[in-house]
């Protein structure tokens, strides 16, 4: 047994997150670059340590190369401790057989004998799909205040919003009486935000009956969360108020990569109340050149920028030639940019090399959507690349 | 092979007096986000050396702070890994005079010394900017069976720059023939020495053993000049980037070097396999509002520009505001730009603010410097 943790954090990081298309085609949702220097999971890692909550399980299935990786040791979250730390959890063979994290609740189940070893009081439930601050143990506080069984947060969204979501119907003590998964007529705007506290014991007794139910999808929202409502569970609603942003779509990631730029973004990242914590490259400066202009951007370390780059978010390493102009745009570490070419909203990701003189993506006001261009590639001078097109591999060998 | 580095975090302090009042010549901030000892540490890291000794003797506290557990260097290791030795002054020792030189340091630390059990050491100082691959030297340094192999760079002098360097003269075959510490009336091309000296750790040991039972202080006069006529010491001739902080002047000199040469921050900082490593602070990256321009400059991570920004180098977590003026000058961590500002061929040490509307300027051969934390 190791020592006793209060509460124990449990990650879903398997995710595939086919809407983003060739971003995640060779790495896990939450391994996707955002921010400049960022990964999605840095978000709620960092929202783990910065609520003192250094136990945290991170449960990987899709393409878990680059996000194994990346979490290493845990030390750029302060997360290598010798009684705690960050532990990646894949599916495994064990005696009884092994398989594959059928759903949500039953990649916890695999997992119990993990979380049993610090014999926690509480289980936090996170995913690894979206951008936001939230201090869990406030919400931990609010959860042993109302001596809830569960607490699950919630955040208010509009009425037509509220029919994409899990909605929490609560009453005035914010105790929920009914769920309900993406409603036509929905009776509340409370969305779960997929965010669980559960009493580990209870938990425990749930998963493992769940897992005996041959009819179970073994998913907490379909699942555990009904059940455990039906039993007359003591259930809470915890309302969280600031920036949350899915960003589970091409749409949704170039917004909330957008919502960090401005004089007062949507989401301030220079918060020294509440870092975020990133794996860091060794990275030189940033250099302007003479013939640089850069407005209403982000920039990171190792750019050097000889073009225009407006309106945009460049991650560490990206090189910008002279005359090339950036407009709108996501350009992912280490993409170099040949002269004159134009990148107009895009998202261009890690590695690539776009020829001079190209052109990619059409204006933003065209209404043609996003051009993506995934990682790796190299684009020859003069490629045209028509706005809303997804660009991989494949693509360019038909496109030659 | 294996090789241990020995690093001088003090030699030289009183070269940049400003810079050094509060830190050691080691921790010197240089091109926005690093300290002067990152670039010597990377060296030793890339040419894997991960035996690594620090002898500080005062001002050592950013340098513990900027170092910790040495894990941001790959130096955090359960055997070698880095290690500062401070000064050793004994209870009762009613003498607690500090070694000046780089002999009287490795006396000062002659216990350690006598421990090490890798084949070679590199001692290293830390004013002397440079990437360079130490296993070229120690190559260089067993093929041509030296005793002792001193990293020099062919350079042009003046009666200015000559006194604050040690000037190599050599044979075809790179011995040395002859050595001019700090000399006084010297112009003209020369080998000055880049204060990088490799050989065998048993030799090492020979001649701390040796200065200690003769008093000697010096290792230039003392040991080099004294014995290179019965020894082979040699000169290994650097050919790529390097710039000696020598003195306040040469320090905003070479800072803006880095931003006229592309070569030079090529050569620093974009070799294969050996980038320059230094502390992680987990800064956002920079924005640049629609009101800024900047041009020709280098820009670290965490900065938030509104005004004006050329030919400078602004650290990390560096503010400028809407309209202020920033040409020239080099502003450390943290300082604040107030709006409408304006500064030429400034230097502003971590965390200073400028109020808005000021206006200060310095002359490009005498940068105005303003000290830590001062609000002006």
């Amino acid at each position: 047994m190791l020592k006793k943790q209060e509460c124990v954090a449990m990650l879903l990081a398997g995710g595939q997150g086919s809407r983003l298309y060739t971003l995640t085609e060779k790495t896990a949702k939450p391994a996707v670059r955002f921010g400049g220097k960022y990964r999605i999971i840095d978000f709620p890692l960092s929202n783990c340590v910065n609520s003192g909550i250094y136990t945290v399980g991170v449960l990987t299935q899709y393409q878990p190369l680059a996000l194994n990786e990346y979490i290493g040791n845990g030390e750029p979250w302060d997360l290598d401790r010798v009684n705690s730390g960050v532990r990646v959890l894949p599916p495994y063979q064990a005696k009884s057989g092994g398989d594959w994290y059928k759903g949500t609740a039953n990649a916890i189940y695999q997992n119990l004998e993990f979380i049993n070893r610090y014999d926690p009081d509480y289980v936090l439930i996170l995913s690894g799909d979206h951008i936001y601050k939230m201090d869990y143990e406030k919400m931990l506080e609010a959860h042993k205040e109302k001596g809830a069984d569960c607490t699950i947060a919630v955040l208010e969204v509009s009425l037509e919003e509220a029919s994409r979501f899990g909605i929490m119907n609560t009453d005035e003590d914010l105790r929920i009486t009914e769920f309900e998964e993406k409603p036509k007529q929905p009776k509340s705007t409370k969305a779960s935000m997929g965010i669980y506290i559960f009493n580990k014991d209870l938990l425990e007794k749930y998963l493992i009956d769940d897992e005996a139910d041959p009819n179970s999808s073994k998913d907490f929202g379909k699942n555990i969360i009904p059940k455990m409502l039906a039993d007359g569970r003591k259930m809470y609603a915890y309302a969280f108020s600031g920036y949350w942003k899915d960003v589970g779509t091409i749409q949704s990631l170039w917004e909330a990569n957008m919502d960090l730029i401005g004089d007062q973004p949507e989401f301030d990242l220079r918060d020294r109340d509440w870092r975020i914590f990133s794996r860091n490259y060794s990275d030189p400066p940033q250099y302007i050149g003479e013939y640089a202009k850069v407005s209403n951007s982000l920039i990171t370390e190792g750019c050097e920028i000889e073009g225009i780059v407006e309106n945009s978010v460049l991650a560490s390493g990206v090189k910008v030639a002279r005359g090339a102009i950036i407009k709108d745009s996501i350009i992912m570490r280490n993409v170099t940019i040949g002269e004159g070419a134009t990148i107009n909203y895009s998202i261009v990701d890690s590695e690539t090399k776009i020829g001079a003189g190209s052109i990619i993506g059409h204006t933003r006001s065209s209404n043609s959507g996003i051009a993506v261009v995934g990682s790796e590639l190299e684009l020859k001078p003069g490629t045209n690349i028509p706005g809303g097109e997804m660009v991989d591999a494949e693509w360019l060998e038909k496109n030659k | 092979m294996s090789a241990t580095g020995i690093i001088f975090s003090n030699i030289h302090d009183n070269n940049i007096p400003e810079l050094t009042r509060m830190r050691t010549v080691a921790s010197v901030p240089f091109a926005c986000r690093y300290r002067f000892i990152d670039f010597t540490l990377s060296n030793m890291v890339n040419s894997n050396i991960y035996n690594i000794s620090v002898i500080t003797h005062n001002n050592y506290q950013s340098l513990m702070d900027h170092i910790g557990s040495g894990k941001d260097w790959d130096l955090a290791r359960r055997s070698g890994g880095i290690k500062i030795l401070p000064p050793y002054i004994t209870a009762f020792a009613n003498n607690a005079n500090l070694y000046q030189t780089r002999l009287q340091a490795l006396k000062s630390v002659n216990d350690s010394i006598s421990r090490i059990t890798d084949d070679y050491v590199v001692l290293s100082d830390c004013d002397v900017i440079c990437n360079v691959d130490f296993n070229d030297i120690i190559a260089y340094h067993q093929k041509s069976e030296a005793d002792m192999t001193i990293a020099v760079k062919t350079v042009d002098l003046t009666p200015e720059t000559a006194k604050i360097n040690t000037i190599f003269t050599s044979d075809e075959d790179g011995r040395v023939t002859d050595v001019l510490a700090y000399p006084t009336n010297f112009s003209g091309t020369a080998d000055i020495s880049l204060n990088i000296v490799v050989m065998k750790t048993s030799y090492l040991k020979q001649i701390v053993l040796d200065a200690i039972a003769h008093d000697h202080n010096s290792l230039t006069r003392d040991v080099i000049a004294r014995n290179m006529d019965r020894m082979n010491y040699r000169v290994y001739k650097y050919e790529g980037y390097f710039a000696c902080i020598s003195s306040f002047e040469e320090y905003y000199r070479n800072s803006m070097d880095l931003l006229r040469n592309s070569e030079a921050r090529a050569s620093l900082f974009s070799v294969k396999n050996r980038p320059v490593y230094t502390k992680v602070r987990n800064s956002s990256p920079s924005y640049y509002s629609p009101t800024s321009t900047v041009k020709n400059s280098m820009i670290a991570d965490g900065c938030y520009i509104e005004g004006t920004v050329e030919n400078s180098i602004i650290f990390r977590g560096v503010k400028i505001g809407r309209n202020a003026t920033v040409k020239n000058s080099i502003i450390m961590q943290d300082s604040i730009v107030g709006e409408g500002a304006s500064l030429d061929c400034v230097i502003t040490d971590k965390n200073a603010v400028i109020t808005d509307k000021r206006r200060l300027s310095g002359a490009d051969i005498q940068p105005y410097y303003i000290s830590k934390g001062k609000k002006i």
